[in-house]
């Protein structure tokens, strides 16, 4: 994936809705909770029956104020509005949420590759119900009848809402993995996409490249997963480029993913667009954030993945966007490399050994002590890098001396005169690939290598197999 | 007629059964309220089990509450577990709420006996209660007229000596305008005092809950036993409530009580109603008051800003009767037309037009032309009242513009509108306001006169309200 197409540039603004992990819902003391029975947990007030009145539940405060401290927000009065429309699933035909004076504005989330990427804000309001519609193709138009569960009408959001810098699908989804990452760690939500408590909505636009302002968006919904935004971000950017170029203009609406059709579909133009006649809800109180709460907050707020990243980079001398230090964090093995390190590991070792071995395996239940002293070894060169991985993957199984390790697979160093010996086998064994190899055939070199090793039962090491090889190439140059 | 406080007192003393009382009311109502209309439900059967459980707490020795045994009237927009509750609409006929309104678990505690469900204007929209679904109220002192509204079934069914006690919902002077028609004492405390959960709402930055009664006194025990905090309801102000029983009698003496001359100079005020807000301003000057004219000058703004926003808060609140949930529903093929058929079918003239006034007010490109410069209104009133309570403790006016009026009088929904001129200043501001019976207007009916206070100053204001009422 690009973050140009042919001389086009990719503009996306996120809307992340997030279900806050409460014990119960947002404006009355039903539980929240995914997959029950429909209509079990519904009360006067989430029913919106007449005469029940809203109170805010203060957990739900706290943990969007949690978030918006995640994100470098400033926390705000909050004040509740009431958006206007007929809806089915929305029991009191508005949905109270918060418009012009949100609890969280202006911040900010670092994505992992470096790009920062601005915060509008943060703001708390509550879910709707959900349709069910029997009969047709399941959609509303040409089903026999529908059925409603409102066990999930009023259980507490907060919707994120990013600016405009994001660059293509793949900062797309960075940016979804990202905050999906920082709610976990908050304990903020559970974040599960599949189950509908994170959906993103995406807004895009493109321009030529070098261009500043900005094309016109459309609202992508329904984007179920990370997949479904990667590809409807670029099967939209393609669209509206395609118009473009075919000397038409791109229309502001709101757009539907069809995942089956890989496609998006025109829903509802801004022009004819629903007026919501926002105004303060009077049922409710504006919400003060309190400077001991917020600071609270802050004190107790968990390692982000920003400051877990920068941690490790800052032990290993690694960049904070490195892969490795990406992965380590993102598999939740920085703690270990940490240890490792802190145990006079090699920090380059400890890295590549977590990003293609431990994060593909898992670390199971490896000493740090163990683990470092494996890239000890490995620098000192009583191990080749096949042989530390497979002694590696002995202390994932529970080994905890090394050494033992090796001894007992008959690992150990092969002296360099003994190498030099099984190279120069291998080149009179294979003339015409060291004819090539000599030529300047990087392939030939791999082939070689791959000799040796077989040769030596992999107790080479394949760096001072190479060295060995570049020095007969450079030889017979002369 | 018969007083709440006198039943109460009986009553615990077992000089007379709940029972008793209750049945007498009974037989009230059976004889006139065909002709009167005040109920839309009568509760004989509950009442008098209700009536002799507080009669079996009185046989126990126990302590059955300072409204024990007292029959009390209910607005059918409170919710009543169980019980029809109608807002006299079509569009919430035969629902039975699931839950009871905080004020009427208050009551059901402090011994009170719920007799009915009163009979108001559809949604608590009207001055007149001829905008129930189900039909009008009669005026007591004169059926030929209406009794007011939109609380009118319960001034009507307290007037008619239906019951001591009846509750009502004001909004923008729906308790304070029948109370005056009718000749009986009605109350509207400050915003916050009483708790609106399980009142369906009208409007909600106006709304706020009230009795109505025979004496002063009465209406200030009534007051007593619902108001207080209610955390299910976070617009109630959580402060102890000051009693207001234990100082009523202390008199007026020394209090500063300005006659607001805005509202004595209003087009449309009946001369014998302004005579009588004279008379009544004397008779505190003659109990020891300190009575000058008062300036409220933005009140006169009151009127226009009311109805822009309690039309806007209405169209939002009224929304959820769609015919998806509850109460009527009229098929269509598809939801959108079924919520309007719905509507269009449930909902009378005058509530479509509300919610249409609010609907606008509320639109992108009107809303800060209308809706937002009724906000604007709001908060000028307020600070003139603040001014004016720099030098007053009370003020005084009219609380209708005249005496009760014929049905069909006021068939411009304007012309009704202006009903509401003196008592709406008070909603928008938040403040407590209790209208009282001040003599006859030259035809004979009830005129009512209004003490209004700042916010929370309910104790002088039914002490000023109960040394007018020894005057008459």
């Amino acid at each position: 994936m690009t973050d140009t197409l042919d001389g086009w540039e990719i503009v996306i603004g996120l809307e992340v809705h997030c279900e806050l992990a409460t014990k119960t819902k947002l404006f009355c003391g039903c539980a929240n909770v995914f997959g029950d029975e429909p209509n079990t947990n519904i009360c006067p007030v989430c029913l919106g029956l007449p005469g029940s009145l809203p109170v805010v539940n203060e957990k739900a405060v706290e943990l969007a104020l949690r978030l918006g401290q995640a994100l470098h927000c400033t926390a705000k009065r909050g004040v509740f509005a009431r958006k206007n429309y007929f809806y089915p699933d929305m029991p009191k035909d508005y949905q109270i949420s918060q418009y012009d004076q949100p609890t969280n504005v202006d911040g900010w989330l670092d994505l992992p590759s470096g790009t920062r990427v601005g915060i509008e804000r943060a703001h708390i309001e509550e879910d709707t119900g959900k349709n069910t519609h029997v009969g047709g193709d399941g959609r509303i138009h040409g089903a026999d009848y529908s059925l409603i569960d409102y066990n999930r009408a009023g259980v507490p959001l907060v919707e994120i809402v990013s600016r405009p810098d994001l660059r293509g699908s793949e900062q797309a989804r960075e940016y979804v993995g990202e905050l999906r990452d920082i709610l976990i760690a908050t304990d903020v939500s559970d974040a599960r996409m599949e189950e509908g408590s994170m959906r993103v909505d995406a807004n895009v636009s493109v321009r030529r490249v070098g261009d500043n302002a900005y094309g016109t968006r459309c609202e992508i919904k329904n984007l179920n997963s990370l997949r479904s935004l990667g590809r409807a971000v670029e099967y939209e950017a393609r669209r509206q480029v395609d118009l473009i170029a075919a000397g038409e203009r791109v229309h502001q609406e709101t757009r539907h993913w069809d995942e089956a059709a890989g496609r998006t579909r025109s829903g509802r133009s801004k022009e004819e667009a629903e007026d919501y006649r926002y105004f303060q809800e009077p049922d409710l109180v504006p919400l003060e954030p309190e400077d001991a709460l917020l600071a609270e907050l802050v004190a107790t707020m968990p390692p982000l993945p920003a400051d877990r990243r920068a941690r490790l980079a800052g032990a290993t001398g690694a960049e904070p966007t490195d892969s490795t230090v990406v992965i380590a964090v993102a598999r939740g093995l920085d703690e270990l490399a940490l240890a490792a390190v802190d145990a006079g590991g090699d920090p380059g070792r400890v890295l590549t050994h977590v990003e293609n071995n431990l994060a593909v395996q898992g670390a199971a239940s490896i000493d740090p002590t163990a683990f470092a002293t494996l890239t000890r070894m490995e620098i000192e060169g009583a191990l080749t890098a096949t042989q530390a991985k497979t002694v590696l993957a002995e202390l994932v199984n529970g080994a905890t001396d090394p050494a033992v390790v090796a001894a007992a697979k008959g690992f150990e160093a092969m002296d360099t005169s003994a190498l030099e010996t099984a190279v120069d086998d291998v080149l009179a064994a294979n003339p015409d690939v060291w004819e090539r190899f000599a030529g300047g055939d990087g392939k030939a070199g791999g082939f070689l290598t791959g000799q040796v090793m077989k040769a030596t039962n992999g107790k080479a090491d394949g760096k001072a197999v190479n060295a060995i090889l570049q020095r007969r190439k450079g030889a017979a140059a002369r | 007629m018969t007083f709440a406080r006198d039943v109460a007192t009986t009553v615990r003393s077992g000089a007379r059964t709940a029972r008793d009382v209750v049945d007498e009311h009974l037989a009230r109502i059976e004889e006139r309220d065909p002709e009167l209309h005040a109920f839309n439900l009568v509760l004989a059967d509950e009442a008098r089990a209700e009536a002799d459980a507080v009669d079996e707490r009185v046989r126990r020795g126990e302590y059955p509450g300072p409204l024990a045994g007292v029959p009390v009237a209910l607005k059918d927009n409170f919710c009543t577990r169980g019980v029809p509750t109608t807002c006299s609409s079509k569009i919430l006929e035969g629902w039975r709420p699931p839950y009871d309104a905080t004020v009427v678990t208050r009551l059901r505690k402090a011994g009170a006996v719920i007799i009915g469900k009163t009979n108001l204007d559809e949604f608590a929209m009207g001055s007149s209660t001829e905008n129930s679904a189900f039909g009008p109220t009669r005026n007591p002192h004169d059926p030929t007229r209406v009794p007011g509204g939109s609380s009118g079934g319960s001034a009507a069914a307290v007037a008619a000596d239906f019951a001591p006690l009846a509750f009502g919902s004001d909004t923008g002077g729906s308790i304070r305008q029948p109370a005056a028609l009718c000749g009986v004492v009605g109350m509207k405390p400050t915003y916050g005092l009483v708790s609106r959960y399980g009142l369906v709402a009208f409007a909600s930055s106006l709304d706020q809950i009230g009795p109505f009664a025979t004496t002063v006194a009465d209406a200030a025990l009534a007051f007593e036993t619902i108001a207080g905090h209610d955390p299910c309801d976070t617009t109630s102000i959580p402060e102890q409530v000051p009693s207001v029983t234990e100082t009523l009698d202390e008199g007026v003496d020394g209090l500063r009580i300005g006659v607001i001359s805005e509202f004595l100079e209003a087009d449309g005020l009946a001369p014998d109603v302004a005579a009588k807000v004279r008379d009544a301003a004397d008779a505190l000057e003659r109990a020891g008051a300190k009575v000058e004219d008062a300036s409220v000058p933005s009140t006169i703004y009151g009127l226009s800003a009311y109805y822009l926003i309690a039309p806007a808060e209405a169209s939002s609140n009224l929304a959820r009767y769609d015919g998806v949930r509850y109460g009527l529903r009229v098929d269509a093929p598809t939801t959108a037309d079924m919520n309007a058929a719905t509507r269009t079918a449930g909902f009378g003239a005058e509530v479509k037009r509300r919610i249409m006034l609010g609907t606008y007010a509320l639109s992108a490109g009107y809303y800060d032309a209308y809706y937002g410069k009724a906000l604007r209104v709001r908060t000028l009133i307020l600070r003139d009242f603040e001014r004016a309570y720099e030098s007053f403790d009370l003020l005084l006016g009219p609380t209708a513009p005249a005496t009760a009026f014929p049905f069909g009088a006021k068939a411009d929904p304007l012309a009704m509108y202006l009903n509401d001129v003196f008592t709406i200043p008070s909603n928008l501001a938040g403040h407590p306001a209790v209208s009282l019976p001040f003599g006859t207007g030259d035809d004979g009916l009830p005129v009512g006169v209004q003490v209004l206070a700042p916010a929370l100053a309910e104790a002088s204001m039914f002490r000023a309200a109960a040394a007018l009422e020894a005057a008459t």
